[in-house]
């Protein structure tokens, strides 16, 4: 799976929890998933939780903080798939 | 842990402590009860003249019985720095409950992950009718 079609589904699975406030467009590589975004610590683990289901692997507790920007998880996503 | 140890360790205390007794845990359910007593605050103003027991003080309950206590389990405990939050709710209300009446509280666990635990909770009266449903989660911050 390449880096952008693992962006591509990740982008498909964000935009369910954005806020109203906030559109799709907003969504890019840079983007901080709670700073920018405004995703909560609720919705942050429904996107963890549907993430480990799409890609099929699993993400451990202490992993979640480093997934803090768009890309930083898209990287770990590609770094499990390749494990 | 035992019923009286869940209950001990609840961060609420009167008048917004939501629970009595607890009947039934396991890493997966629970089940416990709370008895409105008839002069609750809230009474006196919902509604003026005719007390019925508020739905965000059913969902409070709910929330107390079938996310805090269950979640007190699952960790074995809160300690000290533990910051607890209710994150979502939605629920549907079918019956009214009026001050006096005992209701049952049965709550399964969707998932508790990264600190966060989404339960399918219900609320039953005495005549195991069904007042309110919904999903509720909570969050654990360290």
């Amino acid at each position: 799976m390449t880096q952008d079609e693992i962006y591509d589904q990740l982008r498909n699975i964000i935009k369910i929890y954005l806020p109203e406030d906030v559109s799709e467009e907003n969504i890019t590589p840079e983007s901080h998933l709670v700073k920018e975004l405004n995703i909560n610590s609720s919705h942050l683990v429904d996107i963890v939780l549907d993430v480990e289901d799409a890609f099929d692997i699993e993400i451990k507790d202490t992993e979640l903080e480093a997934m803090d920007t768009v890309s930083s998880a898209v990287e770990i996503i590609q770094n499990k798939i390749n494990q | 842990m035992t019923f009286p140890e869940i209950i001990a360790q609840l961060p609420y205390g009167k008048p917004f402590l939501f629970v009595d007794t607890l009947q039934e845990i396991s890493d997966d359910h629970i089940v416990g009860s709370y008895t409105f007593k008839k002069d609750e605050y809230f009474y006196k103003g919902h509604f003026t003249g005719r007390p019925v027991t508020p739905g965000v003080i059913l969902t409070e309950c709910m929330a107390q019985i079938g996310v805090v206590c269950l979640g007190i389990r699952l960790i074995d405990g809160l300690s000290a720095q533990s910051k607890i939050a209710l994150v979502s709710s939605e629920v549907d209300f079918q019956l009214p409950v009026l001050p006096g009446e005992t209701v049952w509280v049965h709550s399964e666990k969707e998932y508790f992950r990264f600190g966060k635990l989404k339960c399918k909770v219900k609320m039953l009266n005495e005549n195991d009718e069904l007042i309110c449903r919904g999903t509720i989660s909570g969050m654990l911050k360290k």
